[in-house]
């Protein structure tokens, strides 16, 4: 019993770990990415006896130590509590999503088959949906405890963004329920490991390309990141919903924007790029088409997943930066348009094509 | 599992539908009497979802889904009833929408 | 869910819906409302209807409340002088309130069965709920479907301006 707590608490630490290593990152890609699409050189100004290490410490060192020591400023007429508990509301149910994010197929330690997916549930995706569709609280709430204008304006547009791309997001993950027969993500990501005609892996996006774009477009909404990021428009309303936050709770605010980068990478490996799933490679070993096989020890089959996972997850953390620094913003009523007239009736017909494929063809 | 007994779901329940009904009757706000409905009709999930595992039917689970999805659209209809009645009388205190009254 | 959990669960819920009721500010009366919402859930999950526990947090707390929130943002009410309606009424309402409590738990009491020794496999999950949903409640279903499309135009039907 007690070993059971001890191991389910080192699976939540590692994948929070985890994820916190690849928004500070993401993060760092940000800085870096940015300044050479734009021809020049980013973040180098601070420096520790003159050792600037890439703008590694202007990035993770100097800024969040500027941020945390910042005064927290409050806006004298609005309501202190829900001020407060805005960037809570804002990043905790993004940091829990990744309780059912599967980083690794099993791992023998001692005689147990530990899953390596902090939470196994049944209903896994369906509790990610559930945790994202929380976080308009704290969208809506900070506009509105700001007390501002502008402020209250960022905050209507952008719970009112998040909540039509939500549906968006939820269409296109039938397609992808409806080819794995499955809710739970550990499932999804073992049932990509399947080989079709004996050596192409069965990634998702084999079977649900449309899906795939849909999700993408969809997450990048959510977390409202350019080129749908009208609610925080760093040229137009000053800083949108989070305009009256300082310090500390603006740090929670851009750490819950980074966080959603990340959980948007995680799910679509997870969904379409098989998760931690690496080509032929099986719980005992490499299985090459043709016959050879390397045997592995579980550790490092263990290793080699996990290893897969986190760099597919910053593959398309950097995807999403690069998509931010090209794009142009959309106007607002463009990104509603896209929303509701676009992505969603392509995300219906998706779901009643999978349906007629997996009728006539079966499933993955 | 659940070594609570039933009895003790459904008294929660029941204490939860009074709630309901108290914030019905007192308060003036009409969206506040919404959200009083919205916790009784949560109370009554409650208690189905507990007779439906006392009972081992899932037929409770699937009301509750019922229940939810007609709460989905009345408050969705309600909540358009009140904008449009704020727009007209530019009030939400159910005392002053007496125009009805005899 | 050991006894204790359920009653320190059970505290934080009543207050969570007695502050939906008593609190003057109506955003706190919605955030009070997302309280009892989730921790509702959680009574669910404990229940063995996972399925439907996670529908709450989507369709509830996730949709409706956000809703609620939004109709008060539009509407900008602050938070009322006067909150309920004169002394005589809570009064009266608070004497009906406890008698409604007692004949309804003394009623639930009576109807306590004792809880089922052996649940079904795959009890409260996804497939258990649709194999009920869609071949003894097919027609219910099909009629809630048309009451969504009925209450979307609706809806948008009357916040025209």
């Amino acid at each position: 019993m007690a070993v059971d707590v001890a191991i389910a608490a080192a699976k939540a630490l590692f994948i929070v770990l985890l994820v916190v290593q690849v928004m500070g990152l993401g993060v760092f890609f940000e800085r870096k990415v940015s300044a050479l699409i734009q021809d020049r050189i980013g973040a180098n100004r601070a420096a520790i006896f003159g050792f600037a290490g890439l703008g590694l410490v202007n990035t993770l060192v100097a800024d969040p130590i500027k941020f945390l020591l910042k005064e927290d400023v409050v806006p004298a007429s609005s309501d202190r509590l829900l001020h407060s508990l805005a960037p809570i509301l804002s990043l905790v149910p993004v940091l829990v999503t990744f309780a059912v994010v599967p980083f690794g197929d099993v791992l023998e330690v001692g005689g147990r088959v530990v899953n390596l997916q902090a939470a196994e549930l049944s209903i896994g995706i369906l509790y990610v949906l559930a945790m994202v569709s929380l976080g308009v609280y704290g969208v809506v709430l900070a506009g509105w405890a700001s007390n501002s204008r502008w402020s209250l304006l960022g905050g209507i547009r952008g719970s009112a963004q998040m909540i039509s791309y939500e549906i968006a997001m939820g269409l296109a993950l039938i397609g992808i329920v409806l080819t794995y027969n499955t809710l739970d993500l550990q499932e999804m990501a073992r049932a990509q490991g399947t080989l079709l005609w004996g050596w192409l892996p069965a990634w998702g996006i084999l079977y649900q390309p449309i899906g795939f774009l849909i999700f993408m477009t969809a997450g990048i909404a959510e977390s409202k990141r350019i080129p749908f990021d009208l609610p925080e428009s760093e040229s137009e309303l000053v800083s949108g919903y989070f305009t009256e936050y300082s310090g500390p709770k603006h740090l929670m605010f851009m750490m819950s924007d980074f966080v959603e980068v990340v959980l948007v990478a995680a799910l679509v490996t997870t969904l379409f790029f098989g998760g931690w799933q690496v080509p032929y490679l099986a719980r005992d070993g490499f299985h090459l088409p043709g016959g050879a096989m390397l045997a592995l020890p579980s550790w490092g089959v263990a290793i080699l997943e996990i290893t897969s996972f986190a760099v597919k997850v910053i593959l398309f953390t950097w995807l999403q930066v690069v998509i931010r620094w090209t794009l142009p913003r959309f106007r607002y009523d463009q990104l509603m348009r896209l929303g509701w007239q676009g992505l969603l009736p392509l995300a219906l017909l998706n779901v009643l094509v999978s349906a007629l494929l997996v009728l006539l063809v079966g499933g993955a | 599992m659940s070594p609570t007994p039933l009895a003790w779901y459904l008294g929660l329940s029941a204490v939860l539908f009074t709630v309901g009904v108290l914030g019905v009757l007192v308060r003036r706000n009409v969206i506040i009497i919404f959200m009083a409905i919205e916790i009784m009709l949560n109370a009554v999930n409650l208690a189905f979802v507990a007779f439906a595992r006392s009972l081992g039917s899932m037929d409770g689970q699937v009301m509750v889904f019922f229940v939810m999805t007609v709460a989905a659209a009345e408050a969705a209809v309600g909540l358009a009833i009140i904008l449009a009645i704020f727009r007209s009388r530019g009030t939400t205190n159910a005392d002053e929408l007496v125009s009805l009254k005899w | 869910m050991s006894e204790l959990l359920f009653l320190v669960l059970a505290v934080l819920t009543v207050t969570a819906a007695t502050s939906v009721v008593a609190v003057a500010n109506p955003v706190r009366s919605a955030l009070g409302l997302v309280a009892t919402l989730f921790l509702l859930s959680i009574f669910f999950v404990a229940l063995d209807a996972q399925l439907v526990a996670v529908l709450q947090v989507i369709v509830y707390a996730g949709a409706i409340v956000v809703l609620f929130l939004f109709v008060i943002m539009l509407l900008n009410l602050q938070g009322e002088r006067r909150v309920t309606g004169g002394m005589g009424l809570v009064a009266a309402a608070t004497a009906g309130a406890l008698a409604l409590t007692a004949f309804l738990v003394t009623l639930l009491a009576r109807a306590a069965t004792a809880p089922a020794a052996t649940l079904p496999p795959g009890f409260g999950e996804t497939r258990a709920l649709a194999e009920r949903l869609f071949t003894a409640h097919l027609l219910a279903f099909e009629l809630t479907s048309l009451l969504l499309l009925v209450a979307v135009v609706g809806a948008v039907a009357l916040s025209r301006r």
